[in-house]
């Protein structure tokens, strides 16, 4: 008799436990729904927002004056509302990110991921995480302070801020994403094929260029994507030393991007000036978006060779 | 299915957060409790009769005034904490016409009145000046500009130092972002309102200095107020910027900034204290903090 009571009680603890258990999973799943379920109702919250509160202005000023416009006076008698300087010079500006960026940058990666030895390797990664942990405020500050004055000095320019100085900034704020996703991308490349190709007799460098880069192409240009993203997106640097004027864009000219001529005017906006910055930031995030997308379908494309 | 079901998820916190906002903008309902003393940390000089005040006082109108303004709206109410003010920025135009079709308690403005607005039974009360300084690089030899040159080097027409005496040096413009108040001051004095061709649109007084400092060809404008020794203020007709000369009107970049009243129409006992607060002696300090210069007495 007693020994089975002991039994019923063991089991008694048992189950009560594993009920327990049971239900600490359960809630357990449910914080972490409610987690995930928050990040996306953020993006879906302010992508309506966005189309929202950027629309108006477009409806009002026409969607084809508001893009193709080369004029943008805000407060003037007569607004005019034309965004197409600040299009191109996103687009202008980025390309020259790239331009400049990506050699420096995939070469840094082939060096890092096959030639420089572990030790050399070791002082130059941590270097080019730090570089992606600098604020932008502080390459606005620097690129200000010396970047504009030295290509004032350089080109023999009455006004230093310009395009060519927001190129240079944003080629190297873009660098640690083009340097960090590559060389992930070179360190996956089967050593196999490499080895292949250096018996057939080819040397390193054009193993490297014929080999490993092709084979780690997508992740490559992953990372490329990435730059654009970020070049795109910048705002506090690029405001310190592009002169923020409504040009269109040219290389020695004082230019706005997209994301300057809405920080520039927000403080004191108000109105259908107020409403068309809504409206530049939308066709901003609709970059993004595209940008995105982009990405993803590159990431995806790696997955699978 | 676990997609929908994510999305539909997503759309019902979205609402639910909207419906949080709806009713976040209750008002405080202090207005009718506790007159006096209770108002704590507030340097309250004034007397405790005035706080038994109450009421909404509307002003708007001009857009550079916001400084100042904001302010005395933010001392006044903190006195007389029964009393709302509100204040809309919506340009000086709307505020002369506020004013004279009632919809405004006290219209705003940052030029004098028109002889036909005037003549139209409105009055006007500065209370404050504001004055803006021509700033050049310090190695600029310029000292002294006329009201035209100033003029032919924003619209562009000047383009090298030498013709306005200065060294053989090309002319850059440093100016404020559109919607700003000093460069609306700066392009409606100097008259070039629309018609400047910048070659830097910086986003605060102290950047515009900055940049000036940074470039020897650079001219700007700042806040009087604002300007240091890291750049030469050069004189305008002959006569320095400073507190005196724009007090006694004979620096010439300067505007008043105005209180717009209907004659005959009864302001509310807050309006009027507001005003009487705007214009006492104590408001000084609110002014030179705000970057203008005081009316002098």
């Amino acid at each position: 008799m007693k020994e089975t009571t002991l039994d019923n009680s063991i089991e008694s603890k048992r189950r009560r436990r594993r009920a327990l258990k049971k239900t600490i999973e359960k809630i357990m799943n449910a914080v972490f729904f409610v987690c995930g379920a928050a990040a996306i109702a953020a993006v879906a919250l302010i992508t309506v927002y966005m189309v929202v509160s950027g629309l108006p202005a477009i409806r009002e000023i026409g969607l084809l004056d508001f893009l193709f416009g080369t004029e943008w006076k805000s407060t003037a008698a007569e607004p005019k509302f034309g965004i197409l300087p600040f299009i191109l010079t996103s687009i202008w500006g980025t390309l020259g990110a790239i331009v400049i960026g990506v050699p420096v940058g995939l070469l840094t990666a082939v060096f890092l991921s096959k030639v420089a030895s572990r030790r050399v390797a070791s002082v130059v990664r941590p270097a080019v995480e730090l570089l992606a942990g600098i604020p932008s405020v502080v390459y606005g500050l620097i690129g200000m302070m010396v970047l504009v004055p030295a290509v004032m000095e350089l080109f023999h320019l009455k006004n230093g801020t310009c395009l060519f100085a927001a190129i240079l900034v944003l080629a190297i704020m873009i660098l640690p994403s083009i340097i960090s996703v590559s060389e992930t991308a070179l360190n996956a490349v089967p050593p196999e094929y490499e080895e292949a190709s250096l018996a057939l007799g080819a040397t390193k460098i054009e193993t490297i260029f014929k080999v490993s880069i092709p084979a780690a192409k997508s992740g490559i240009v992953a990372g490329i994507v990435l730059g654009i993203g970020r070049a795109i997106g910048e705002a506090m640097a690029v405001m310190m030393v592009a002169g923020n004027v409504a040009n269109m864009p040219g290389l020695f000219k004082s230019v706005t991007f997209l994301t300057t001529a809405v920080a520039k005017e927000m403080s004191y906006a108000s109105g259908l000036q107020k409403q068309a910055l809504f409206s530049i930031a939308l066709v901003l995030f609709c970059f993004i978006m595209l940008i995105n997308s982009l990405l993803n379908f590159f990431l995806k494309k790696g997955e699978k060779p | 299915m676990k997609k929908i079901f994510a999305i539909v998820l997503a759309g019902i916190m979205m609402l639910s957060l909207a419906a949080c906002g709806g009713t976040g903008s209750s008002t405080p309902a202090a207005a009718s409790s506790e007159p006096a003393g209770a108002s704590g940390g507030t340097p309250a000089s004034s007397a405790p009769a005035a706080s038994t005040l109450s009421g909404k006082v509307t002003t708007g109108g001009s857009t550079s005034v916001e400084k100042v303004v904001g302010a005395f709206i933010e001392a006044f109410m903190a006195e007389n904490s029964g009393v709302d003010v509100t204040y809309d920025p919506t340009g000086s135009g709307a505020g002369i016409t506020g004013a004279a079709e009632g919809t405004l308690d006290i219209g705003l403005s940052s030029r004098a009145l028109k002889d036909d607005e005037a003549a139209g039974g409105l009055t006007a009360t500065t209370f404050a000046l504001d004055g803006i300084a021509i700033i050049v690089n310090s190695e600029n030899t310029v000292e002294d500009l006329t009201l035209e040159q100033i003029k032919g080097l924003a619209t562009g027409e000047i383009t090298n130092w030498s013709e306005v005496g200065g060294p053989d040096m090309p002319v850059v413009l440093v100016g404020r972002e559109a919607g700003s108040g000093t460069r609306d001051g700066f392009e409606s004095i100097v008259d070039v309102k629309d018609a400047c061709k910048y070659d830097q649109e910086l986003t605060s007084t102290g950047a515009v200095i900055a940049g000036v400092a940074a470039n020897p060809n650079a001219f700007g404008y700042a806040s009087l107020s604002a300007v240091d020794d890291t750049v030469k203020a050069v004189t305008v007709e002959g006569v320095a910027a400073s507190e005196a000369t724009v007090q006694d009107g004979t620096y010439k970049i300067q505007r008043p900034f105005v209180f717009v009243t209907k004659d005959g129409a009864e302001l509310s006992e807050a309006a009027q204290a507001f005003i009487e607060f705007a214009t006492s002696d104590a408001a000084s300090e609110l002014i030179v903090n705000a970057g203008a210069v005081p009316v002098a007495k």
